[in-house]
């Protein structure tokens, strides 16, 4: 018997949670709206919320002045490279572990995972003197590199737990009506692995992304990333907030429209598999 | 069945992974060690000789450590706090029936997907600022003097700037955990007469009890690593400096290596205490 739901109490949850919700999001739509003002219409008392002139002069301006294009350019190749080396190192590590599973698989997931626990600031003078060693301060391969190994664990559990879920009888299968490894690799296990691939791919684009320990530490003028631009708005001259939130406007989109497709890939993908 | 020559080449494919990940933890983590037993400031004198535990000793005995070791714990404990407590309220409600419940959660979701500097930012600003910020224009529209935030309430502003980050991410793991309860059970009490009170203790929270203890923990290791929320808001200032802050001042700002990678040992310590908790839950999952 299903529960009956009076459509007074349904109005009454529709309401609190509509109202959390927008509460929860205001900061958000708030930085959207004051993008789309001018600099005096931003700090207006009282705030202006709906009727103001919109203008897109904002975008133009922090565009012009700080050559956002670039840091912007950088953050999708130092996100969506490390992503992409990640996956190539991952999979076939989360491949074996999943189909060819030894006594010390359990032990070596778990060791991956204990790296990830290990904070950043302890290691960060070694890494910066690293950098400055192979030169790789302030240059996007560098950051590249350290962001896919911070991942690296959380792409090797996600792909695992992906992986496991794929039934083996259907390779057995396979092999039994006579398919080759390559035949088998090609049609039968990537078509069944591309959706796991996938979201893990999509998490880790925002992970990195929105990375802002290594991407403040190790870049300066040259390979700074969204993280880093953003972060020179906090000693700013002059009226600034239209021109702040043009900019996270612009830093926050992309990942806002990816985050909203990984919903669910997020709870697997941050506890490990323990949460699904 | 893994023949002997599969277990090869499975070791061959793990191969890449493994050799990487125990790089880049064993070469950082030689060289702090290494560090903390050295006097060793870069930029007045460079490596200036083995010391034994002096920077240890000295890195617990300065008077800024005590201080930031309370600012970690009231930034780590007040964000636990808030965002379990509103994390386990908002998915019971974000579980029950609505209309637009697709939309709601993913308003309630968007702030974790902001970049820490942005949210950090836009708090600060448009928001927190005593002059221009909303919250100004709020009190004084209730004839209030406005709030200084973040230098009279500092350790409350970030946390409630941390906390709106983590807030998304509690709800969404404890509504993930909520929706597979078994709902008969729930029909079950009710019919039997339970109020809701008695529902919610008895079978939800329990229910919930081991997603609790995950995202505790693992907000707790990212909680005692948060960054850049400090950094552009007050800098440390305003005794908002948290072991994690702390040991980046001494190491790139005051430049004195030694003493920075002594409190890194210590924080590698910390985090480990916490990670053996989370990873004996996360291994007995995969058992499974």
């Amino acid at each position: 018997m299903a529960r009956s739901v009076t459509t007074r109490r349904k109005t009454i949850n529709t309401l609190a949670a509509w109202a959390i919700g927008l509460l929860i999001f205001f900061p958000i739509l708030w930085t959207i709206l004051t993008s789309f003002k001018t600099e005096a219409q931003a700090i207006n008392d009282p705030p202006l919320f709906f009727f103001f002139d919109w203008t897109l002069e904002n975008y133009a301006v922090v565009q012009e002045r700080s050559n956002y294009m670039r840091y912007l350019w950088n953050s999708v190749i130092i996100a969506g490279g490390s992503t992409v080396l990640g996956l190539i190192i991952a999979v076939p590590a989360a491949w074996s572990m999943a189909f060819v599973p030894s006594k010390r698989t359990k032990d070596i997931l778990m060791w991956m995972l204990s790296t990830k626990m290990l904070p950043a600031v302890g290691v960060l003078y070694p890494i910066y003197l690293v950098f400055i060693e192979l030169g790789l301060l302030d240059t996007r391969v560098g950051l590249t590199i350290v962001l896919m190994l911070i991942n690296l664990p959380i792409i090797v559990w996600m792909l695992y737990t992906y992986f496991k879920e794929i039934p083996g009888e259907i390779l057995e299968a396979a092999r039994m009506d006579g398919a080759t490894l390559k035949e088998e690799i090609l049609y039968i296990l990537t078509p069944m692995a591309i959706p796991g691939i996938a979201s893990t791919l999509l998490l880790n684009i925002i992970l990195a992304w929105n990375e802002a320990f290594w991407t403040l530490n190790l870049t300066a003028a040259k390979a700074a990333p969204l993280t880093a631009f953003i972060a020179s708005y906090s000693s700013p001259e002059g009226l600034f907030y239209a021109k702040l939130s043009a900019a996270s406007t612009m830093a926050i989109a992309p990942i806002l429209i990816l985050g909203w497709f990984s919903q669910k890939q997020l709870v697997r993908g941050l506890t490990f598999g323990a949460v699904k | 069945m893994a023949t002997q020559h599969s277990r090869s080449a499975a070791r061959f494919m793990m191969a890449p992974a493994v050799i990487l990940l125990l790089g880049w933890m064993l070469i950082p983590l030689t060289m702090t060690l290494i560090f903390s037993f050295k006097k060793y400031l870069p930029l007045r004198g460079g490596d200036l000789g083995w010391v034994g535990f002096d920077n240890y000793v000295r890195f617990v005995s300065s008077s800024a450590f005590w201080p930031s070791v309370q600012t970690t714990l009231i930034i780590v404990g007040g964000v636990l706090l808030i965002t379990i407590i509103f994390g386990v309220l908002l998915s019971i409600l974000l579980d029950q029936p609505m209309w637009g419940q697709g939309i709601v959660r993913i308003l309630v979701i968007a702030p974790f997907f902001v970049m820490p500097t942005v949210s950090a930012l836009v708090w600060k600003n448009m928001f927190m600022d005593p002059v221009n910020g909303l919250f100004a224009h709020l009190w004084k529209a209730f004839g209030a003097q406005p709030i200084e935030w973040l230098s009279d309430l500092s350790l409350f502003s970030i946390i409630l700037i941390v906390s709106w980050q983590w807030l998304p991410f509690a709800t969404l793991i404890l509504l993930t955990a909520i929706q597979s309860l078994d709902s008969e059970q729930l029909e079950a009490a009710e019919m039997d007469g339970a109020p809701p009170l008695s529902r919610f203790a008895f079978i939800i929270l329990p229910h919930l009890s081991r997603a609790i203890t995950i995202v505790v923990l693992i907000q707790t290791i990212f909680l005692l690593a948060i960054f850049a929320e400090i950094f552009v808001t007050t800098s440390g200032a305003f005794g908002t400096r948290t072991l994690t802050y702390l040991i980046y001042q001494r190491v790139l700002e005051s430049q004195n290596v030694g003493l920075g990678s002594a409190g890194g040992v210590y924080a590698i310590i910390l985090a480990n205490i916490v990670a053996i908790f989370l990873m004996r839950i996360v291994g007995k999952n995969l058992d499974t």
